[in-house]
C-alpha cells in the first residue's frame, strides 16, 4: 500500500537532501587531513573488506558479535525491501512483484524470517545492555552516549514491528496474494483476525507504514549524526586498512621550517580522520587495553572518539582557515586527549586487533607524543636521561658502548664477518647490559653453539635499535639511530640476523624496512624451534626440573609480527609436554606494561600493568612463567618480587631450551 | 645586560682509558658530551633568558671539533655561539684558560654589558673547578661558586641572592651584579631541545675567535701562559677486593655475611 505519496515524496526529498548535506559536510572534514597512500593493491584491499567486513571476522571472534552478525547481514537483505518502500511510496506502481515469482517470493520470505530474527537480535542487544552489560561499558564516558545506543536499537526495533504491523493487516485485509511465502506476517495477521480490535486492519496497515516510513527517515537523517554512522564508513574503512600489520610508525621528513607530530586534528592523515567517524564506540579496545584495564586515564576509544569531536568542532573553523577551537592535546574534555593519556600508551596492540573495523590506534598516540617530544620538549622526566643516554652513547642505561662484549667474557665469541658468519646475532641493549639477561644471552650463545649455528656479533659496534625512542615519539633521535644502523648493516654485508628481543626484531624487520633494509630477521623463539624440529640442536635430557611451564606471549613477538606457535613447539620439544595458557593470551595476550616505551617511565596512576599480568600468571599455579622478551621478563620478575612468589621463577625460552644441554 | 656561559666539550669519561704507556687519555673513539656541569650552568642561562628576556651567549675554548658543543648550546636556544680555537691557546692550563675567556666575555662587554658569567662547578676531565673564579678573577666580578639555587634576583637593583651547596650546610649570599657563578647539578634540570631548533641550530653560525682576532699576547695564553703542567697521570692502584659467600647456592647467607662486612668496616648505618 502507499497511503499518500503527495505528503510522503517532499518528506523523503527532504530527509534525503539532508542526509547527503551531513554526509558531505563530514566526508569533506575528512579531506582536511594530510594526504597517505590507502590505494594500493585494490585487489587485496577487497578481499579483507569481504572478510573483515562482510564476514565479520572481528566482530564474530566474540560471542556476542554473532548478534552483530545477524543484524548486519538482516540489515544488508532489509536495504532491498527498504529500498522498495521508498520507492514505492513515491511510485505506488512499482513493486518487487514485477520480478519473476519464484525471486519475488524467495525474497519475500527472506525479508519475513530475517526480520524477526532482526527482532530476536535486537531484543538480545537490548536485554545485554540492560541485565548484562559488559563490565566496559560502565565507565561514565560510555554511561553518557548510551542513551544513544538505545535510541539506535529502537529505531531498528520499531521499523521490524511497523514491518510485521503492515504486512500482518495487509495479509488479514486479503490484501496480500503473497501471504504463504510470509510465514510471520501471516501469523501476526492470524492474531490480528484472533483479537478484532476497536481499531480496523485498514488503520493498523496505515498506522504501521507510517511508522515505518517516519522511523526510516528519521534514521536517515539521525545517522551521519551519530555513532551508527559506522555503516556508511566501516565497510570502507576495511577497504583502507594498512594492509601490513600497523605494528610501526609512518617516517618523518626533518626539513627546517617543518612541523613535526600531530597536534591539531587536520595535521592527522585523511585515514586518521576516517577512522574516527568509523568507529561505532563498541568498546572492544578499551576492554583490551591494559592502560584502561589498570585504570589509567588512557581509553583507545576515546582517544578516537576525541579525534572525531575535535574535527566535527574544528573542522569547518579550519576549512575557513581559521584557527581551532578545541586543543587536540589538552585538558580533560570532549575532542581532546590529555598528555597523561597520550604516554600511558604501552603500544601493545592489543587495540587494533580488538578493533572490528581495523582501526589504527597506535600510530595516531604516537604521533601526538611526537609533537610532545619534537615541537615542544614536553615529557615525563624520567625520560630525558633515556633519550640523552640514547643519543651519546645508544643504549637506554648510558652505559659506555666499549663495555658492549663484556657479557661474553667468559666465552669465546667471533665477530661477525661477511661472506664467513652466516647470521648476526643481534644481541640487544637488555641482553648485552642487563645482568639477568645476559644470562639469557649466554644460554642461547651456548645453544648456537651447540646446534653448529654459524653466528657472529657487531660487539662494539652494535648500537640500539631504537625501538623505545621510536615509540615515545622521538622520531628525530630514531632517525638517526635508525639511518646509522642501517649503513652499518649495509657496510657488513648482513642479510640474517638472529635476535632475542622482540622489539629489536620488530625494529629491525618492521622500521628498518622503511630505510629500505630487508632484512632476514629470527627471532630466537623461532630459531630454537627449526633448529630443534631439524634434529639440528640435540638435547642431553628432557627438561623436567623446570615444573610447569606457562608462557607468555610478548606483544612484539605475538600480535605484532604473528609468532605464536614456534615458541610453543620450542617449549613442548624440550620439557615434553606443552606450555601451560594465560587466561589471555595469544593475540588476547595482555602486555607486560614495558612497551611503547613505557620500561622506562613510571607508573603513577592506577594498578600497576605488570601486577595485573602476575597475578593471572599465579592464577594458573604454573612452576615456570616462560618469557621471549627481555622487557617482559624484568617485569614479571619485578611483579613476582612484590607479590612475594618467590616459588615461581621466571625463564627465558632460550634458558628453558638451555637446561636441556645439560648433562643427562 | 646579557648572560654568558661557559661550556666545555670533555670527553665522556664514563669511556675514557688511560695509555700504560705514554700516560695520556686514549682519546680515539671516544666521543665528546658537553661537561655535565656546564650543561645546567647553560639552562640556567637559557632560564634568565626566558625570564627577562636578556641575551645569551655561549663561549668555549677547545680545538675546531668544539663546535659541536656549541651547535648544541644554538639547539637549546642560546643567541650566539663563539667559538675561542686557535693553536696559540693549546695545552693551557687553568690560569691561561681563564685569560683567554675572560677576554672574550671582556670583548663580548664591548657590545653589551655582561651582567651574569655562568659556568659548571668543574669539568669531568680537569676536575680543577679553577676556571670560573680564574674568570671571575681576571674581570674583576664577584664569585658566588656551588650555586644551587637562585634566591632572588633584581636587573634593575643589580642584586643577585644564591644559594651555596657546601658540605652538610647551604649558605645564602648576596652579591652586587656584574656575577660570576659556579653551579652544580641541583640547580636545574637541562631542557631538551626541540627538533625545529636542533634544524635551525644545525646551519646556524658559530663564530670562532682566533688569535687575530682577540690579540692576547703570547705569553699570557697557551702553553706559554702556563706555569702548571701535567708531568704523569695514571689510574691509581687499587686494592683487589673479596668475593664473599656463594651468591648462587646460598643468598641469603652470603647476604648476611656482606651485611657483616659492611658493619665492621662502618660503611652501613644502623
Amino acid at each position: 500500500m502507499t497511503p499518500n505519496p503527495a505528503i510522503f515524496t517532499p518528506l523523503l526529498i527532504a530527509a534525503g537532501i539532508f542526509f547527503v548535506w551531513s554526509c558531505y559536510r563530514r566526508f569533506s572534514l575528512v579531506t582536511l587531513g594530510r594526504p597517505e597512500d590507502r590505494f594500493s593493491d585494490p585487489g587485496m584491499r577487497l578481499m579483507e573488506m569481504l572478510l573483515y567486513a562482510f564476514g565479520q571476522k572481528r566482530v564474530v571472534a566474540k560471542p556476542f558479535g554473532v548478534n552483530h552478525f545477524i543484524i548486519f547481514w538482516s540489515f544488508i537483505i532489509l536495504l532491498l525491501a527498504n529500498g522498495e518502500f521508498l520507492v514505492e511510496g513515491v511510485v505506488p506502481s512499482f513493486s518487487l512483484a514485477l520480478l519473476p515469482a519464484p525471486l519475488y517470493h524467495g525474497l519475500l520470505l527472506a525479508f519475513d524470517l530475517v526480520s524477526l530474527l532482526t527482532l530476536a537480535a535486537i531484543f538480545l542487544a537490548f536485554a545485554r545492555r540492560i541485565f548484562f552489560p559488559p563490565t566496559y561499558m560502565s565507565t561514565t564516558y560510555v554511561k553518557a552516549r548510551s542513551l544513544e545506543g538505545f535510541l539506535i536499537l529502537a529505531f531498528i526495533a520499531l521499523l521490524m514491528l511497523a514491518y510485521f504491523g503492515l504486512h500482518g493487516a495487509e495479509i488479514s485485509l486479503g490484501n496480500e496474494p503473497a501471504a504463504p511465502y510470509m510465514p510471520v506476517s501471516s501469523a501476526v495477521a492470524g492474531l490480528l483476525l484472533a483479537f478484532p480490535s476497536a481499531v480496523s486492519l485498514q488503520s493498523i496497515a496505515w498506522f504501521s507504514w507510517w511508522i515505518h516510513a517516519l522511523v526510516l527517515l528519521a534514521f536517515i537523517c539521525f545517522l551521519p549524526h551519530s555513532k551508527h554512522m559506522h555503516i556508511l564508513t566501516a565497510i570502507p574503512n576495511c577497504f583502507f586498512a594498512s594492509l601490513e600489520k600497523p605494528n610501526t610508525q609512518p617516517r618523518e621528513e626533518f626539513a627546517k621550517g617543518g612541523e613535526f607530530g600531530v597536534a591539531r586534528v587536520d595535521r592527522f592523515t585523511w585515514k586518521d580522520l576516517f577512522d574516527s567517524f568509523s568507529c561505532t564506540e563498541c568498546g572492544r579496545c578499551q576492554n583490551a587495553c591494559p592502560a584502561t584495564t589498570t585504570g589509567k586515564s588512557l581509553n583507545p576509544r576515546q582517544v578516537i572518539h576525541a579525534i572525531k569531536t575535535n574535527l566535527l568542532a574544528n573542522g569547518p573553523l579550519l576549512q575557513k582557515g581559521g584557527a581551532p577551537v578545541i586543543p587536540l592535546i589538552g585538558e580533560e574534555g570532549e575532542g581532546s586527549s590529555t598528555e597523561e593519556t597520550i604516554w600511558a600508551c604501552t603500544t601493545c596492540g592489543a587495540c587494533m586487533e580488538a578493533c572490528p573495523v581495523l582501526i589504527e590506534h597506535m600510530p595516531k598516540i604516537v604521533k601526538m607524543r611526537r609533537h610532545l617530544v619534537e615541537m615542544e620538549s614536553k615529557f615525563p622526566e624520567e625520560l630525558l636521561n633515556l633519550f640523552e643516554n640514547m643519543e651519546q652513547r645508544s643504549n637506554p642505561w648510558g652505559i659506555a658502548p666499549s663495555e658492549r662484549t663484556k657479557w661474553c667474557s667468559t666465552m669465546e665469541i667471533k665477530p661477525f664477518e661477511k661472506g664467513v658468519t652466516e647470521y648476526l646475532f643481534y644481541i640487544g641493549c637488555a641482553g648485552t647490559f642487563d645482568s639477568r639477561s645476559k644470562q639469557v644471552t649466554v644460554a642461547l650463545a651456548t645453544i648456537l653453539d651447540a646446534a653448529g649455528v654459524s653466528w657472529g656479533i657487531l660487539g662494539k659496534e652494535e648500537k640500539c635499535c631504537g625501538d623505545s625512542v621510536r615509540r615515545l615519539g622521538n622520531e628525530f633521535v630514531f632517525d638517526r639511530m635508525a639511518k646509522e644502523n642501517v649503513q652499518l648493516f649495509r657496510e657488513k654485508g648482513i642479510t640474517k640476523v638472529i635476535v632475542q628481543c622482540p622489539h629489536c626484531f620488530s625494529a629491525l624487520k618492521n622500521d628498518y624496512r622503511q630505510y629500505g633494509l630487508e632484512l632476514e630477521v629470527i627471532h630466537h623463539g623461532e630459531l630454537l624451534d627449526q633448529l630443534l624440529s631439524s634434529g639440528r640442536l640435540k638435547l642431553n635430557r628432557q627438561v623436567s626440573d623446570l615444573g610447569g611451564v606457562l608462557f607468555h606471549d610478548s606483544c612484539y613477538l605475538g600480535r605484532h609480527n604473528d609468532v605464536y606457535d614456534a615458541p610453543r613447539s620450542a617449549i613442548t620439544a624440550a620439557t615434553g609436554s606443552a606450555p601451560a595458557e594465560m587466561e589471555r593470551s595469544r593475540n588476547n595476550s595482555f602486555c607486560c606494561g614495558a612497551g611503547g616505551g613505557r620500561m622506562w617511565m613510571e607508573e603513577h596512576s592506577g594498578e600497576r600493568i605488570n601486577l595485573n599480568r602476575v597475578d593471572e600468571a599465579l592464577r594458573q599455579n604454573a612452576d615456570t612463567i616462560c618469557t621471549a622478551c627481555p622487557y617482559c621478563m624484568t617485569m614479571f620478575e619485578d611483579g613476582l618480587k612484590d607479590r612475594q612468589a618467590g616459588q615461581t621463577r621466571v625463564r627465558d625460552i632460550a634458558e628453558v631450551v638451555a637446561e636441556g644441554l645439560r648433562p643427562a | 645586560m646579557q648572560i654568558v656561559a661557559c661550556i666545555k666539550q670533555v670527553p665522556d669519561t664514563t669511556q675514557v682509558q688511560i695509555d700504560p704507556v705514554t700516560n695520556t687519555l686514549v682519546r680515539e673513539g671516544i666521543p665528546f658530551i658537553v661537561n655535565p656541569y656546564d650543561t645546567h650552568a647553560l639552562e640556567e642561562a637559557l632560564r634568565l633568558k626566558d625570564r627577562f628576556g636578556c641575551r645569551v651567549a655561549a663561549i668555549s675554548m677547545g680545538p675546531p671539533n668544539a663546535e659541536a658543543t656549541l651547535r648544541k648550546a644554538l639547539s637549546l636556544g642560546v643567541d650566539e655561539a663563539i667559538l675561542l680555537s686557535d693553536r696559540v691557546f693549546g695545552g693551557a692550563d687553568t690560569l691561561a684558560t681563564s685569560n683567554v675567556l675572560a677576554a672574550a666575555i671582556r670583548k663580548l662587554h664591548g657590545q653589551d654589558e655582561v651582567g651574569i658569567v655562568l659556568c659548571g662547578k668543574q669539568t669531568i676531565d680537569g676536575d680543577t673547578a679553577q676556571v670560573g673564579p680564574g674568570i671571575a678573577t681576571r674581570l674583576g666580578y664577584t664569585q658566588l661558586t656551588l650555586v644551587d639555587r637562585i634566591e632572588h634576583i633584581d636587573l634593575e637593583k643589580r642584586v643577585i641572592r644564591v644559594r651555596r651547596k657546601l658540605e652538610g650546610r647551604h649558605e645564602i649570599v648576596e652579591a652586587p651584579l656584574p656575577v660570576m657563578l659556579t653551579v652544580v647539578r641541583e640547580l636545574n634540570r637541562p631542557r631538551y631541545p626541540t627538533v625545529p631548533r636542533r634544524l635551525e641550530s644545525a646551519d646556524a653560525e658559530v663564530k670562532v675567535w682566533n688569535n687575530q682576532v682577540m690579540q692576547l699576547p703570547e705569553p699570557t695564553i697557551g702553553l706559554k701562559g702556563s706555569p702548571t703542567w701535567v708531568s704523569r697521570i695514571f689510574s691509581p692502584e687499587r686494592d683487589k677486593g673479596e668475593i664473599i659467600g656463594d651468591g648462587v647456592h646460598d643468598p641469603d647467607g652470603t647476604a648476611n655475611l656482606l651485611i657483616d662486612k659492611l658493619l665492621s668496616k662502618d660503611l652501613l648505618a644502623l
